[in-house]
């Protein structure tokens, strides 16, 4: 007998494993994050070439390149169900908390394949200075996060209009702008040598921001979801 | 033997300036079939999506209850299913796949044995893993009357049960919803005749 | 109806004696009189902002239209007093400090606010539901909303030169603000905002009677 007594974490688990399954076989949003990725490094690569890059340039055309790829992927999570249909389905079996929490997850794993493909095709382009491989990857970490953090809800929320890619990016920049402008400074510095201590500002804000988008998209969600 | 009520008092739902139903009230107990008619286009579907909480009723009150306590929208969302021609089920997951995600996300778990059986039951045996995208329209029709079994529901809702179905996909329906009705509310949203005896009460949905 | 007449004379007072009396920053001279009218403008811009979450909560709440109508009602006014701010600065800027745009915290923090309303009516003008509208504009308006702290606290701290642009109306403040000066100051801000707020309430009572009519029901 079906019993109906698993908790969140599990109801959340199966929304994610479910997600990054049918993501596996058509790896539809992997691939438009991958090229647009890819591409915009190509040609930011190409145009600049290698000399007379500032840490700072640096920083910034990684986070505009990684802003890029997250506009053309982390909303397939919730487009693919509206325009699959399948979300009545899953309105009616499943907790919307649950849901969030799963597409977030799915949104995390997709941010986090791409930054590892990104990341050192990156440094390989534009034989980019870095001492502290660890703390950059910190800073890298934190930012997907917060990326995700902001970005998971606004897609939930443009899903449901018309005229979905470019309200995407219009509903998200505003909220990222922050965000973006706390991982340009950090990674700007840690290109310059920075240590843990010289970006804590930065690593407190960026904390504290995907902590407070994600409480926020928590009390929201539901908002969103339903009817 | 625990006791479900369902109540809906004055319903009424439009959107804009379209009306779409109005002045909708019924109660059902467990054991009880309603049936939903009225001609093609005039809010049947809608009707029972306001039922589900897939819309918010524009005037009116729903209650689930369970002996004679109000149950929150969670617990009536863990205790009712839906089959529709409209509802769609993953189709790049296979059957058995999506049958396991959807008993998972709603808490619950569920056996190869349980599933098996299933399969058998609403004639999809061997075909169980097979990607749905594959199904045809009666296929899918019947994978879903899987799905909805398996939730146990105490509320069952079925929009037009037997569309897409043939002979033999009827004759399962029909002894799912006679098994149903013993032993759940069931709401029946149809205009085919033989649906509608199935049903104790009616609710005429016009325009 | 009294107090319009006296707005209405509050204002034109105000209007009149912001250009005879004499400039109130030296240093900058005539231009420092925009101060009167941007200041009171960018003030309403968040204030707006601020009625339009609180609104939308409400909304979100109880599902009454006339919440999501004064929510729109907010943001729109606030949309509009964000772009005169951001003009008013704009041209501040290039008559005392040479160039129109600086990303100075202040001028960043306008720009991103402007973005949010853009971003907010874009959004509705993409949903042809009408609850559906509601609940999604909501639900942004709120969220949107909740990034405001770290524009406050963040921004300020991350501008990557350190423009002493804003030290110098701060120092105007402390400095010159004679009593004259304090008198129009604020004058000029106490009755743009109650002219901000009756616009509102004009707003709010024109989107619920057009509503009233098209739908034939109270709200």
């Amino acid at each position: 007998m079906p019993n109906k007594s698993a908790g969140l974490t599990s109801r959340a688990l199966s929304v994610y494993s479910k997600d990054m399954r049918v993501e596996l076989r058509s790896k539809y949003a992997f691939n438009a994050i991958l090229m647009f990725g890819i591409t915009s490094l190509a040609v930011v690569s190409f145009t600049l070439g290698q000399t007379g890059l500032s840490p700072r340039l640096l920083a910034a055309l990684f986070w505009i390149i990684m802003f890029f790829a997250a506009m053309a992927g982390l909303a397939q999570a919730f487009i693919r169900e509206e325009e699959a249909g399948t979300v009545l389905a899953l309105k009616l079996s499943a907790d919307p908390t649950a849901v969030y929490l799963g597409k977030l997850f799915f949104n995390f794993s997709l941010m986090a394949l791409i930054s590892a493909v990104i990341t050192p095709v990156f440094f390989i382009f534009t034989d980019a200075p870095v001492d502290n491989i660890l703390l950059f990857v910190l800073v890298l970490i934190l930012g997907v996060i917060g990326l995700c953090a902001a970005t998971t809800i606004v897609a939930a929320i443009i899903s449901k209009a018309s005229v979905k890619g470019a309200l995407f990016a219009v509903l998200s920049f505003p909220i990222l702008f922050v965000l973006l402008l706390l991982l340009v400074n950090a990674s700007a510095k840690v290109l310059e040598g920075a240590t843990p201590g010289g970006i804590g500002t930065e690593l407190q804000g960026l904390i504290a921001y995907s902590g407070v988008m994600i409480t926020a998209s928590l009390m929201l969600f539901k908002f969103v979801w339903q009817e | 033997m625990t006791m479900y009520k369902l109540s809906a008092v004055n319903l009424g739902k439009r959107f804009g300036t379209r009306k779409v139903f109005n002045d909708i009230s019924f109660e059902l107990e467990t054991g009880r079939t309603l049936a939903v008619v009225g001609p093609n286009g005039s809010g049947k579907t809608t009707l029972l999506l306001t039922l589900l909480g897939g819309y918010h009723p524009s005037r009116g009150e729903i209650v689930f209850y369970e002996n004679d306590q109000k149950l929150t929208p969670d617990t009536v969302r863990d205790k009712t299913a839906l089959v529709a021609p409209y509802l769609n089920l993953y189709d790049s997951l296979t059957a058995e796949e999506n049958l396991v995600f959807f008993t998972a996300v709603s808490g619950g778990s569920v056996t190869g044995k349980e599933l098996n059986s299933l399969f058998e039951r609403v004639g999809l045996a061997g075909r169980a893993d097979d990607p749905v995208g594959s199904y045809s329209s009666g296929m899918k029709q019947r994978l879903k009357y899987a799905a909805a079994i398996l939730k146990k529901p105490e509320f069952l809702f079925l929009d037009e049960p037997t569309s897409n179905l043939d002979d033999d996909g009827k004759k399962i329906v029909f002894d799912i919803i006679e098994e149903f009705k013993q032993k759940s509310i069931v709401v029946i949203a149809t205009n085919e005749a033989e649906e509608r005896n199935f049903a104790e009460q009616i609710c005429r949905v016009d325009q | 109806m009294w107090w319009k007449v006296i707005l209405f004379v509050g204002l034109a007072a105000v209007i009149v004696f912001s250009f005879i009396t004499p400039a109130p920053q030296q240093v900058i001279g005539e231009a420092s009189r925009i101060f009167y009218y941007h200041i009171p403008m960018a003030w309403i811009a968040v204030l707006a902002f601020a009625m339009a979450m609180v609104y939308s909560v409400r909304y979100l709440r109880s599902k009454k239209f006339i919440e999501d109508i004064r929510a729109r009602s907010a943001a729109a006014l606030g949309l509009l007093f964000s772009i005169l701010a951001t003009i008013s600065g704009s041209i501040f800027a290039k008559i005392s400090w040479g160039s129109f745009w600086n990303w100075d915290p202040r001028e960043t923090s306008i720009f991103i606010l402007l973005l949010i309303y853009g971003a907010y009516f874009a959004l509705r003008g993409a949903v042809a539901v009408e609850e559906k509208r509601a609940s999604l504009s909501a639900v942004y308006a709120v969220f949107a909303f909740v990034t405001v702290p770290f524009l406050v606290f963040v921004v300020p701290r991350m501008a990557p030169s350190l423009h002493p642009n804003d030290s110098v109306i701060d120092a105007d403040l402390q400095f010159t603000m004679g009593a004259s000066v304090r008198i129009i100051f604020f004058s000029s801000l106490a009755l743009f905002t109650v002219m901000y707020l009756w616009i509102f309430n004009l707003t709010c009572r024109v989107g619920a009677l057009y509503r009233k009519i098209i739908e034939e029901e109270d709200i």
